[in-house]
């Protein structure tokens, strides 16, 4: 009996001594290795959506919170919270903060069906997969392939693709979080403001014979456009017109002249 | 028992005694960390760290605690404790002196103190009777076994998403299908001459 008691003891002792000398050596630990956290910090991510999508460029609502308190980050940064989340992270830190104009993602592409296919593909329907086989089967590289990598990158089931086989941007259940844009191989996807009403829907630097022989609605580079532009807005480079949005008025003319559909106001 | 080379044991730890494919431990983060392969790769750096510090120190306590005392029946609850201690050490330091880093291990370090492998490599380390150069030979070529593993888990994974195969197979069963198939392959490694 009495053995069986001074085994319980010794064991209780050691095992007593090792979980204390552990215990002691993780506190000791903790003071030395201690990290200062500001209570700021806590109380932005309270307000942040807490989507951690990232879109505000650093890694998730946390980060983001401790960049605007230590690094003077912009508190109108969240995309996801919008003008509301921006007052409240302004009304904590006490700063005073002004409304940005709302941006959407913008399909910079018109092809969908009015492109041919080089060849018929068959396999995983991801437009990733689509590209690695020799930049994917439209006649135009530049182009959307529209197998929905978007569609699928969307947390908020804010896009689609039409009968057009375009994505589709649903304004009311957009946060602007910039997901689809990333996830895009081609590049299709832009952010563009709501004041910005003329667009050219195509990305394609290719000549304009090779555009015509794949797209209808291409830009061929034939500067009617830049020749007809009152404001001198856009600019022809690479077989490309390129709008600048500071000078356009929307008055519509190039969308009247060009001879391929590709300029479209919104 | 025979005295083991070091090189033997630690050939022995990456392939043979291959902790994911031939033991059949760690399976949870071999299964949930691998779907990429930036995450495959810092859960391994983890634990090859974590492995390698585990079997320095069980050995010290097994050998200079338990054994003079003769209590080697606690062995397992011990070094339960001491794994878990080390692992909170190793967040304490990671978070102070290497923030980025630890945000990108963040989730990953917690997860080793339920990591059956590194009770594993210690248990084995007391049972195959092994010295102190000898346990952190093994704990090290342990971890670079997980992580040769992990990383060619990973980099089928991602491929494999692109592979068309019926949806019901999709996702988690197309994933144990690879990872039998990787299996077979390393138990092939048993028919290897001892050296």
């Amino acid at each position: 009996m009495s053995e069986l008691v001074t085994l319980l003891v010794q064991a209780t002792a050691i095992l007593g001594g090792l979980g204390l000398a552990v215990g002691v050596m993780l506190i000791v630990a903790s003071k030395k290795f201690k990290v200062e956290t500001n209570p700021l910090v806590d109380e932005i991510v309270e307000v942040l959506p807490g989507a951690n999508c990232g879109a505000c460029g650093y890694a998730g609502c946390a980060d983001f919170a401790e960049r605007v308190v230590n690094e003077g980050a912009p508190i109108n940064g969240c995309p996801v919270g919008g003008f509301d989340v921006a007052k409240e992270i302004g009304g904590i830190l006490g700063q005073e903060v002004s409304e940005g104009e709302e941006q959407y993602p913008f399909v910079k592409c018109n092809g969908g069906l009015n492109c041919v296919d080089r060849f018929e593909y068959v396999g995983f329907e991801d437009c990733k997969a689509v590209m690695l086989l020799s930049d994917g089967e439209k006649g135009c590289n530049y182009g959307c392939t529209g197998r929905g990598t978007c569609v699928r990158a969307c947390p908020f089931d804010a896009l689609s693709i039409g009968e057009d086989r375009l994505p589709h941007v649903n304004k009311n259940l957009c946060t602007s979080c910039g997901l689809c844009i990333a996830s895009c191989p081609n590049d299709i996807l832009e952010f563009a403001r709501e004041s910005e009403q003329v667009h050219v829907l195509c990305m394609s630097h290719d000549k304009g014979k090779a555009v015509k022989a794949s797209c209808t609605v291409g830009c061929i580079g034939c500067k009617i456009c830049e020749k007809n532009c009152p404001e001198e807005a856009i600019t022809v480079t690479n077989f490309l017109a390129v709008i600048d949005q500071e000078k356009c008025t929307a008055c519509g003319i190039c969308v009247e002249k060009c001879p391929q559909n590709t300029i479209a106001i919104r | 028992m025979v005295e083991k080379a070091l090189f033997a044991i630690f050939m022995d730890g990456i392939f043979i005694k291959n902790f994911l494919l031939i033991q059949f431990l760690g399976l949870c983060s071999f299964v949930g960390v691998t779907k990429d392969v930036k995450s495959a790769a810092g859960m391994s750096g983890a634990v090859v760290f974590v492995m390698a510090l585990a079997s320095t120190v069980s050995y010290l306590i097994y050998t200079y605690i338990l054994v003079p005392t003769k209590m080697e029946f606690l062995d397992l609850i011990s070094f339960i404790v001491v794994i878990a201690a080390l692992v909170q050490l190793v967040e304490f330091v990671v978070r102070k002196n290497i923030p980025s880093l630890y945000r990108s291990l963040g989730i990953y370090l917690p997860l080793i103190t339920t990591n059956c492998a590194v009770l594993g490599v210690v248990l084995l380390n007391v049972n195959s009777e092994y010295n102190f150069m000898q346990s952190v030979v093994f704990g090290i070529s342990a971890g670079l076994g997980y992580t040769i593993v992990m990383l060619m888990m990973a980099a089928i994974r991602e491929r494999s998403t692109f592979v068309n195969v019926p949806s019901s197979i999709r996702g988690l069963p197309q994933a144990f299908f690879i990872a039998t198939m990787l299996s077979m392959a390393f138990v092939n490694y048993f028919w290897v001459i001892p050296i």
